[in-house]
């Protein structure tokens, strides 16, 4: 029994069906425990007041903007060692869920950043290198759409996350390099004394679990979408040469 | 690989277009920046190295689906890689091509076009080196982009989108240069770091854009 | 003997086209391909000269002996005749032009611009651009488009000068060059039964 096993396209659409509803309930859970818990059993900041509650949404969604394209990185490795297919469509399934989480994180950080530093959009290292992260999502999933082929895209946006990922890590250092920043540094590092307050950290940390529970539902269910789509295209290509 | 280069040069010359668009771009994004701005003297010599390399920048972007696309279109680069060059040197001579042709020009137009921008003096030395030491990295990274896209039928535009979030590092790092040599401060370190990424793309991106090639040529 | 192919097995957006095929190419012969449209025959080729991974099966000998021609000629329509030569020659590590230019009777055109042309004197010089690679194995895909009857038999003349100098040529054409050396193989029997690729198969 390995891993590569779920690489089987067939086996992973009966896995996930069976994985799914689970997976969505558990999202939906933490979702709602959590928003509820911090929206409505928290206090207000001292300084902040109460705009300081969309950290629920703002936090998690930026932890998925990042992680969602670190998970494309990986299954776009694994896709040129091993040429697993369902790896490469997991790839391009996740895409277009992370472009929507950076788009969630930097109109939140919007409305947060209104109020609290006076303005709706900042040169910030952090705001611009998310907005960059956009960019590369952007043209991830553009270059998914416009080849044909489903093989050479898979390799030509495999390759293109590689070397868009070293560029992206480049582009993050030049720009705090660029401009030192409103943003605060990271509060949630756990070995930090001037970490946020228990109040506060428990019920983000419970959203932060639903947002990946939610990424990981999304995903399995746009990687099954991609790979039926696959086999429609498969069925209809023997169809036409029969 | 030096005939091919020499070929490259030969057709950019003969073709027109090569040498001459790229700059006449320059120019014209350089004119439209004070009617977009204003005249003001002081207002202008401020943002001076910026436009200068964002116009070079485009400049460059304008003219890189001529790396490949024509060749791909005549058949040659089916023909290049059934020859005994590697893919790598392939790419390679191609975006030294683009530079000569292209990146050259443009670090010796920008001196002339600063003026028009009021650029300090002490700037003048800073975005010549600045550009000198970037523009082989936008080539290269932009033979990258090129090749991703050679085979599409309309993919200058898509070969934008995915090339300018890649230029954005080069882009940071050599205004940087360009801005603090303008107001006499020391340039050392974003210097060195335009040059690190020079020389990184440079020694590490053309085996991407190889593979990229040979996975479109199949 | 110098090309050796076995069970190859070739693709075309994404269908099986051909299944099985082998056969080998020894110095100084000639294999024509034959088959209706769409058998695979450029597809086929293309395997063969290393440009497109095949599905299965092996290709050996072909590492650095292959000169390619495809449907495009790869002329660039500034540079002259000459130049275009000169250029692949020095690609491939060689300077003689003279010979090519003579073989396919482009010595009176020698210093017009490639883009001047006729679609027939094009094709000529394409075919010369064979000469000048020193590779004795050529690939050629339909080698004969828009070739006048004289220029066939130019062509014709060429490839069984190279024959004679040890070389060999895999084609594929409809028409008859009139050379009794070579064999021809019929690829009907090769078409792929219907059936996507392996790849695809997992998808079903």
């Amino acid at each position: 029994m390995s891993l590569w096993e779920y690489a089987n396209p067939v086996k992973f659409i009966r896995t996930t069906d069976k994985v799914l509803p689970w997976v969505w309930t558990l999202a939906g859970l933490c979702l709602v425990t959590g928003l509820v818990w911090g929206f409505f059993f928290t206090p207000n900041d001292f300084r902040q007041g109460s705009t300081v509650k969309i950290i629920y949404i703002h936090v998690p969604s930026a932890l998925m903007a990042i992680n969602a394209w670190l998970m494309m990185l990986v299954a776009s490795l694994i896709w040129i060692v091993r040429r697993h297919h369902v790896s490469a469509l997991a790839a391009r399934a996740a895409a277009p869920v992370g472009a929507v989480m950076t788009v969630i994180a930097l109109a939140t950080g919007a409305f947060w950043g209104q109020p609290m530093w006076g303005t709706w959009w900042a040169w910030d290292p952090r705001l611009t290198s998310f907005l960059i992260l956009f960019l590369f999502y952007l043209g991830y999933m553009a270059l998914w759409e416009a080849i044909e082929n489903d093989d050479t895209a898979a390799d030509l946006t495999s390759i293109l996350c590689l070397v868009g990922s070293v560029f992206a890590i480049l582009s993050r250092y030049a720009v705090n390099f660029w401009n030192q920043g409103l943003h605060q540094g990271a509060t949630l590092s756990l070995d930090k004394e001037e970490n946020i307050s228990d109040v506060f950290w428990f019920p983000l940390l419970v959203c932060m679990a639903g947002f990946v529970l939610l990424f990981i539902a999304l995903v399995f269910l746009r990687t099954q979408t991609e790979i039926r789509a696959r086999r429609t295209r498969a069925l209809l290509s023997r169809e036409g040469q029969a | 690989m030096r005939a091919l280069l020499l070929r490259d040069l030969m057709l950019a010359i003969r073709a027109g277009g090569g040498f001459g668009l790229g700059l006449a771009f320059f120019l014209i994004v350089t004119v439209l920046v004070p009617f977009g701005v204003g005249p003001q003297t002081e207002l202008l010599s401020r943002i001076a190295p910026g436009i200068l390399w964002i116009g070079a920048l485009l400049a460059c972007l304008l003219s890189l689906d001529r790396i490949l696309a024509l060749d791909w279109e005549d058949g040659s680069l089916d023909l290049l890689a059934t020859a005994p060059l590697p893919m790598e040197g392939i790419v390679t001579i191609k975006a030294l091509a683009h530079w000569i042709t292209t990146g050259l020009p443009l670090v010796l137009a920008a001196p002339v076009l600063g003026v028009l921008l009021s650029l300090p003096i002490p700037a003048y030395q800073w975005v010549v080196i600045s550009l000198a030491v970037g523009t082989p990295a936008l080539s290269v990274i932009g033979t990258f982009g090129a090749a991703l896209t050679v085979g599409l039928k309309r993919g200058g535009l898509l070969m934008s989108l995915l090339v300018l979030p890649l230029y954005v590092p080069t882009l940071i790092f050599g205004a940087e240069v360009a801005r603090r040599g303008a107001e006499g401060l020391t340039v050392q370190t974003p210097l060195l770091l335009l040059a690190g990424i020079s020389f990184g793309v440079i020694a590490l991106l053309p085996f991407a854009s190889a593979a990229v090639l040979r996975i479109n040529l199949r | 003997m110098v090309l050796t192919v076995r069970d190859l097995a070739v693709t075309r957006g994404g269908l099986a086209i051909l299944e099985g095929v082998s056969f080998d190419l020894k110095a100084g012969e000639a294999l024509v391909l034959r088959g209706p449209n769409g058998i695979g025959k450029t597809t086929l080729l293309r395997s063969v000269a290393g440009l497109q991974p095949p599905e299965g099966g092996t290709v050996t000998g072909a590492e650095d002996q292959i000169a390619y021609a495809a449907h495009s000629d790869g002329l660039k329509a500034m540079l002259s005749v000459t130049e275009n030569l000169k250029f692949w020659a020095s690609v491939f590590g060689l300077s003689d032009i003279e010979s090519a230019l003579v073989a396919f009777d482009l010595t009176e055109l020698r210093n017009r611009m490639a883009g001047t042309l006729s679609a027939g004197q094009k094709r000529r010089l394409g075919l010369a651009r064979l000469m000048v690679t020193g590779r004795p194995i050529w690939v050629l895909d339909e080698p004969t488009v828009s070739l006048d009857a004289a220029s066939v038999a130019l062509f014709a003349e060429a490839v069984r000068a190279h024959l004679q100098q040890g070389g060999s040529a895999l084609m594929a054409t409809h028409i008859d060059l009139g050379l009794d050396e070579a064999r021809v193989l019929d690829l009907t029997p090769f078409k792929a039964a219907p059936r996507t690729r392996q790849m695809d198969e997992a998808f079903l």
